[in-house]
């Protein structure tokens, strides 16, 4: 495959990767996915163990795309990046478990 | 025919009230007059050109504040005329779903239409100028905002003379504000309206946050940043995070009206509680954003005023971050009587106590700051120093109800009014006064006459205290909030006389101030060295008001309060700059589609509030051609030739040939 | 104030392209700040499904309405639609425009199928009387899966608005900003895909 690069593109910024990058973040996707809907569709555990395994095979396919799909920790913002990221997913638990938990006081009848 | 059209009238204007008739014929004839205005003195190009297709910060700012202006009216009216009711027992002045209107509207305009655009005004006159950058981030987007923000409220204002006012309070709860309780389209105008106004302020807040990070001045670390700047950075990270629930929010309640959902009714399965978590996840961030900018200007004005540096300036930071991350974490406070339990509640206390010490950390560092400085009590000072004791007891008042179950004699009372006025007002309110008295004249190259100002300060300071401290007692006494009425037996009537009384001292305060305004129009007592406060940071180094470039040269900065030390090392005000420092300057060009797009979601909005989808949809399609034309643009910017400079920089400067 | 003519003066050409990459690089930077509050968006909406899911109002229960081979079906194709839209980001990179259109075209294409099969599974459940009315928890499903299919239409859109500006001005500074971007807003599609398949379907039927 030739390279032919364009006239005015000087550094190479931005989002960085290669083919193999995001070959092994597609397989570890894939993985990651047929694991949970397996073990769900097959009722291969307690509801607890099924609990736990997908929602942490959903958070790793989460960090699988953030680095090899999204290239978190490259370019020249990265930094930042992070932190924002950080400090959303702090709110977002804060949302979501912080509902839950005042929710669960405050049910209705269905 | 006839017939279907008076009915259709009927419903549309709102009738049967004196007060909202002479509304609509005063709208009907005040907008008649501004276009018979604009045609015979030529106008509309001027109009257009310079004011509605802009993209300069600086007159985005002062058309936010126009608008904040216009909406303290309207909200302050309000306000005198729920106290009027009150002033007696048994009054008849308003009926009571007159009073729920008038309520609701008070709340939404002063936090969502008239502190926002102020705060959102000041921060597009200062910081770009405050981190010696030429604009904002993102021009087109600070635009679009503005008028997102216009129109939104627009729509909000329009609801008291067409179609109805809501009233189910400035935050809806439901079930009241379900359809079920509310049929009528007001809360269809609650809904649209701030929706629409909030995409604007989530769009402001990546724009500076991104500016604030990216664009500062040569030289400008983080750690040497003016503290306003700092404050707005910090305001708008909970701008990012707060605005989307509110966004959910309102949209869900919407689907409960319009698709029949069952988010919060009360059959199908709805929670209404579930409202009340999600709207006041979003609302407790909402009073820290508008008040930790307020904090900003105060640091700004009581070291400029001190002619002292800002005493610690590394606390000064971590504090403002704290609160920014801590406010996600103590919104149940304002539900802690509907029922979560004792657990739940004990958790928000301590959160809730605990946010109150870095604001604590802040008054101090404002007092050294004082402590052996050469004070001058120009009104921008003086608005700071009220601030101190006006807050800190609102504060106080905050950390008495935080302790939850003394807050189930406190909820919903006049002593849980009277905080969260005191906070509002003594911190939010003379905040941005002081703030828009100190830049005022950077922003209109003339300074406003500072006795009318100490007339209007002292007004609106004894008015405060004699309007709000009677309120406390009232609460303690048993008075409810949102009640339009109240028999002689319960005792109350004294003290809300006095309120009353306080109420209109406020509003002749602000008569003041407008006065102020016209007067010093008038005078014109022209800034002629840009530099009025001989203060300390970077917008005072630049002309008054400042070029559309804001800097000739990019200055490069070396310390905190850079501008004081250039000055302390013998550097003089507008001093001429050599023509070999000058380059084209790379500006953004003006655009007309924040403007109609903003439009077309004001007729998308007014079609869902009437349920009109032939026009509503319609509209969007409008909004979203709008999106893609601003995509296929590729021609968006221009450089101002050195010519142009020069010449803009000898006028500004004072051209001595 | 606005001037239309656009003057180099000497040395603004250095300026220009430093000017040019800072500004691009900023866009890039705005656009993930607004995709961190798209993820507080939707985590609201994840909150208020999780909370309402029980509310079913004795009408149909998740176990009854899902349909799993569907929901395989699309989640696999957006995981790839996902990976295509890099291969295109790569094939931008070396400075190919043609790929680079072609895998976006791909992209597109196995995005309209996603919301194909989503059409057809809204509408199957409507068919079967499961309606945003028929009770809490069929509105918050609705809202969240909806706002996500939302959300990959309006993609949809930009992208072929972008195939069409690549076509026309090729591979610049600011056309590759807007690929970076798009192809950001598709992978964050898919990771919320992934929360959805797993808190709103897998834990339905499980």
């Amino acid at each position: 495959m030739a390279k032919t690069h364009e006239a005015s593109s000087h550094e190479q910024h931005g989002s960085h990767g290669s083919m193999k990058s995001y070959t092994i973040g597609f397989v570890l996707s894939i993985i990651l996915t047929i694991i949970p809907i397996v073990i769900v569709m097959n009722s291969m555990l307690s509801k607890t163990a099924t609990l736990v395994v997908i929602l942490a095979m959903a958070v790793l396919q989460f960090a699988v795309q953030l680095i090899f799909f999204m290239h978190l920790k490259e370019g020249e913002n990265a930094r930042w990046n992070m932190m924002a990221l950080l400090l959303g997913l702090i709110i977002l638990l804060t949302i979501v478990a912080g509902s839950i938990w005042i929710m669960t006081y405050n049910a209705v009848a269905h | 025919m006839l017939d279907t059209i008076k009915q259709f009238a009927s419903e549309f204007f709102v009738t049967g009230d004196p007060l909202i008739l002479g509304a609509q014929v005063s709208i009907g004839l005040a907008s008649v007059a501004i276009v018979f205005v604009l045609t015979f003195f030529k106008k509309w190009g001027w109009l257009w050109r310079e004011w509605l297709t802009t993209v300069d910060h600086k007159r985005i700012g002062i058309m936010y504040i126009i608008c904040s202006i216009l909406m303290l009216f309207r909200g302050g009216v309000d306000a005198l005329l729920m106290r009027l009711q009150l002033a007696m027992p048994g009054v008849e002045f308003l009926q009571a779903d007159h009073y729920n209107a008038i309520f609701t509207t008070h709340g939404v305009i002063m936090i969502l239409f008239m502190a926002m655009p102020l705060m959102f005004g000041l921060f597009n006159i200062v910081v770009p100028l405050q981190i010696g950058a030429r604009d904002v981030a993102y021009p087109f987007l600070n635009s679009l905002s503005f008028w997102m923000f216009f129109f939104g409220a627009m729509l909000f204002n329009v609801s008291f003379v067409i179609g109805g006012s809501p009233d189910a309070g400035w935050l809806a709860y439901p079930p009241l504000s379900e359809l079920s309780h509310s049929p009528g389209v007001g809360q269809n105008f609650y809904i649209w309206g701030i929706q629409i106004s909030g995409i604007g302020s989530l769009a402001t807040g990546i724009n500076f946050i991104v500016t604030i990070l990216k664009m500062r001045a040569p030289g400008m670390k983080l750690m040497k940043m003016p503290m306003f700047s700092w404050s707005v950075l910090s305001s708008c990270i909970m701008i990012i995070f707060a605005f989307p629930i509110l966004t959910v929010t309102l949209f869900l309640l919407f689907l409960d009206r319009f698709a029949g959902a069952h988010f919060f009714t009360l059959d199908g399965g709805g929670n209404p509680m579930m409202y009340i978590n999600l709207i006041w996840m979003w609302g407790h961030p909402e009073v820290y954003i508008v008040v930790v900018p307020a904090f900003g200007i105060f640091s700004e004005v009581v070291a400029t005023f001190s002619r002292k540096k800002l005493f610690g300036y590394k606390s000064m930071v971590f504090a403002m971050i704290g609160i920014s991350v801590l406010s996600f974490f103590t919104w149940v406070h304002h539900f802690f009587t509907m029922g979560s339990g004792a657990d739940v509640n004990a958790f928000f206390a301590i959160t809730t106590m605990l946010i109150a010490i870095p604001t604590g950390v802040k008054v101090f560092n404002w007092l050294f700051t004082m402590f052996r400085g050469r004070i001058r009590f120009s009104t921008p000072m003086m608005w700071s120093i009220a601030f101190i004791p006006c807050f800190v007891i609102g504060g106080m008042t905050g950390v008495l109800l935080s302790v939850a179950p003394a807050d189930f004699q406190f909820h919903n009372s006049y002593f849980l009014i009277a905080h969260f006025h005191q906070v509002l007002i003594g911190g939010v309110v003379f905040g941005y006064f002081a703030g828009l008295y100190y830049w005022w004249p950077k922003m209109f190259g003339f300074t406003l006459n500072e006795h009318l100002g100490k007339w209007a300060f002292w007004f609106w300071n004894i008015g405060f205290y004699v309007c709000f401290m009677p309120q406390y007692f009232l609460g303690l006494d048993g008075m409810t909030r949102r009640t339009y009425t109240y028999d002689f037996d319960m005792g109350w009537g004294p003290l809300n006389l006095v309120s009353t009384i306080g109420g209109f001292l406020m509003g002749l305060a602000f008569i003041f101030q407008v006065w102020q305004i016209a007067y010093s129009i008038k005078k014109h007592k022209k800034d002629t060295t840009g530099d009025v406060w001989d203060g300390r940071t970077l917008e005072w180094s630049i002309p008054s008001p400042a070029p559309f470039y804001n800097f000739a040269v990019s200055p490069t900065v070396e310390e905190t309060d850079d501008w004081w030390e250039r000055k302390q090392k013998g550097e003089k005000p507008l001093a001429p700059i050599p023509d070999s420092a000058l380059t084209p300057i790379h500006m953004p060009k003006n655009s007309a589609i924040p403007f109609i797009k903003s439009a077309l979601w004001f007729v998308a909005g007014f079609g869902f509030v009437w349920g009109w989808l032939w026009m509503a949809i319609p509209a969007m399609i409008g909004v979203g051609i709008c999106m893609l034309v601003r995509s296929f643009s590729y021609d968006t910017d221009y450089y101002v030739p050195v010519d142009e400079v020069k010449r803009t920089e000898l006028l500004a400067r004072g051209a001595k040939a | 104030m606005a001037h239309a003519a656009a003057n180099h003066g000497h040395g603004a050409h250095g300026h220009d392209h430093h000017d040019h990459h800072d500004q691009e690089s900023m866009k890039t930077f705005g656009f993930w700040i607004f995709l961190i509050t798209d993820v507080i968006l939707f985590g609201t909406l994840f909150a208020t499904y999780i909370v309402l899911r029980g509310n079913t109002n004795g009408g149909p229960t998740p176990e009854e309405l899902f349909q799993m081979p569907g929901i395989i079906a699309e989640t696999f194709i957006l995981l790839t639609s996902s990976f295509t839209s890099g291969i295109a980001v790569l094939a931008m990179n070396r400075g190919n425009k043609k790929q680079l259109i072609g895998w976006l075209a791909v992209t597109a294409v196995l995005g309209a199928a996603f919301i194909t099969l989503e059409v057809i599974e809204f509408v199957h459940l409507v068919n079967e009387g499961a309606t945003i009315s028929t009770s809490a928890f069929l509105s918050a499903f609705f809202t969240l899966v909806g706002t996500h299919g939302l959300h990959v239409s309006l993609g949809l859109i930009w992208m072929i608005a972008l195939m069409l500006q690549l076509r026309k001005r090729g591979i610049t500074p600011v056309t590759k900003r807007k690929v970076e971007n798009i192809s950001l807003y598709w992978h964050f599609l898919d990771v919320v895909w992934i929360f959805v398949l797993t808190v709103v379907y897998l834990m339905g039927v499980m």
